[in-house]
């Protein structure tokens, strides 16, 4: 986004004042609430104020007071604060849990906002796991929020691991790896982890290795070919959908904590948004052969996850370079006069349709190598209308690499030069006009 | 026709008085069942969610085997290999029948009745 030096400097004052707001407010608010232990209860377990603020909860047969007092001594980690993390730790931290700590390696972004609902527009670029704790802190002061900037792997997990005794794990991570690896921490200190996922308009969500039942591996021996995987910022997601599960995540979180019977483990909730359907699947037992929480384990420490998954455990784009240098497109030297040369535009057409640079021309990848007679004949009347250059462009470069390579083996024409820009729509973003949305 | 007089027949015997009798009219030919798909492999099938297909079934048991062969031949747009693999479905994608993970039900061998209910599942990662 273009701010001018006027916007960049109110924001930045403005950003300042608030944070002396909250200073000041922190400091009124704890001079008014001198924490002092009720002294009509049996035991001097919760001030007067904590009684008040569970009552809602506390007053119900399923909790007590032995049940919020059980919530209050738990700890939990949290792997992820994005689009489950954020709806999850929320009502942890409402619900008055002792402890939570945060891992994830982000900062947050301005497309992560529509579904990270404790990110706000004030936090752009901060690390999401600080945006979080802040506003935790605020919303419930007597929760120790513990904000950990580190990348989930087998080093830093072991690390916090070992460092507190965490009583249930959430896996609210976004890629296969980071899942593999939090399940076998699980599994090997024997923490129980609830596990969700969410992708456009579906959410998955179960309870991995507690009362006997199956890990993670018990149902996923192998991992899925890398290929075969979307992630959010491909898919796409819809903000409800990790927000359901994700509050569901706290909801199972909480009732292990408490002890409450018919934790979501040995069965699988399905979610699908668009028919607003739950559906409730049993699942197989433990496996005995499980190769990390069977009877007789292989997997008895943590093992490479990005090596075993052929994939890297965050759900950014990895960019390819299949293409040879001479190819390759500076997007410096985009191409101006749109007569002789044509740019096509190899993304999705909704994707296109949202927003496209002018002049272009949309042929989707998928379609390209599906039926290449379309763009075939295209190309052929553009040729004869005197172009001698067409210029390949996508999000971030690496499909309209594909595209042109498809195109270089099958529709080749002696008269044409093909081009790919390097680095995509993200490049003309960053280096041409940056009022072309990133996405 | 032949339901009035099999009512207090056992189950068990039916396939076989009505083969022994010939009077096979109520036509157990068509087994009938609804295929799912979801979390991401509707899009293996032209994203279409929801596929009711029917059998012939007179003398033949159809098993989720043969079941996973017949998807592939006529209703998969994508890749084989994104959904099967070595006669199973691919790792990341599970089976349920009738809402139970099909480890439960004997995988590929299980044999289908009428009215079942095959959903295929990818699992998701995203967050």
């Amino acid at each position: 986004m273009s701010v001018s030096e006027d916007t960049q400097q109110l924001l930045t004052e403005i950003k300042r004042l608030r944070e002396e707001l909250a200073i000041k407010e922190k400091h009124l608010h704890d001079l008014q609430t001198e924490p002092c232990n009720c002294k009509y209860l049996e035991n001097n377990d919760f001030t007067t104020d904590e009684i008040i603020r569970y009552s809602r909860q506390m007053i119900m047969p399923q909790v007590q007071i032995d049940g919020q007092a059980r919530l209050k001594r738990g700890k939990i980690l949290i792997i992820g604060a994005g689009g489950l993390g954020c709806p999850a730790a929320l009502y942890l931290t409402s619900a008055g849990v002792g402890e939570i700590t945060l891992v994830d390696y982000d900062e947050v972004e301005l497309s992560n906002l529509h579904r990270q609902i404790l990110h706000s527009e004030n936090d752009i670029n901060i690390p999401k796991v600080q945006s979080a704790s802040d506003k935790l802190k605020n919303i419930n002061n007597n929760v120790r929020v513990i904000p950990l900037k580190v990348h989930a792997d087998s080093n830093t997990l072991s690390r916090i691991i070992q460092d507190d005794k965490y009583d249930v794990v959430l896996d609210c991570s976004d890629n296969v790896a980071t899942r593999y690896l939090v399940n076998d921490v699980c599994v090997m200190n024997d923490i129980p982890l609830v596990s969700g996922s969410a992708l456009q308009m579906e959410g998955q969500l179960t309870v991995y290795h507690h009362n006997s039942g199956p890990c993670y591996r018990c149902l996923f021996p192998v991992p899925p070919p890398p290929h075969t995987v979307t992630n959010c910022g491909d898919g796409g997601v819809l903000g409800p959908i990790p927000g359901v599960i994700g509050v569901l995540q706290a909801l199972e979180a909480l009732k292990i904590l408490v002890q409450l019977p018919d934790v979501l483990s040995g069965r699988l909730l399905l979610f699908d948004g668009s028919t607003t359907t739950f559906r409730n699947i049993k699942l197989r037992p433990r496996n005995e052969k499980c190769e990390v929480c069977g009877v007789n384990p292989t997997i008895t420490k943590l093992i490479d996850y990005e090596q075993f998954c052929g994939a890297s455990a965050h759900d950014k784009v990895v960019n390819i370079d299949i293409i040879t240098f001479a190819e390759q497109t500076d997007v410096k030297d985009f191409p101006q006069d749109l007569q002789n040369n044509i740019v096509i535009d190899v993304r999705p057409e909704l994707e296109y349709k949202m927003c496209s640079l002018p002049g272009t021309f949309n042929f989707p990848y998928s379609l390209i190598i599906k039926d290449c007679d379309k763009v075939r004949k295209f190309v052929e009347s553009k040729v004869q209308d005197g172009v001698t250059d067409i210029y390949f462009l996508c999000r971030r470069g690496n499909d309209s690499q594909r595209a042109m390579l498809y195109m270089k083996e099958n529709i080749n024409f002696e008269a044409v030069q093909y081009h790919n820009i390097k680095g995509g729509l993200h490049a003309y973003s960053k280096y041409i006009d940056p009022s072309f949305p990133v996405y | 026709m032949c339901y009035v007089s099999l009512r207090n027949v056992n189950i068990k015997n039916i396939s076989n008085f009505a083969f022994q009798t010939g009077y096979f009219l109520i036509s157990m030919a068509d087994l009938k069942i609804a295929l799912e798909f979801g979390g991401g492999a509707e899009v293996l099938v032209g994203n279409q969610k929801v596929h009711e297909v029917a059998f012939p079934s007179k003398n033949k048991v159809w098993t989720i085997g043969d079941l996973l062969y017949w998807i592939k031949d006529n209703i998969l747009k994508e890749r084989p290999e994104l959904f099967l693999q070595d006669g199973s479905v691919r790792p990341g994608i599970l089976v349920l029948v009738n809402d139970a993970d099909w480890e439960l039900m004997d995988t590929v061998n299980y044999e289908l009745k009428s009215n079942d209910r095959i959903v295929f599942i990818s699992t998701l990662h995203g967050g």
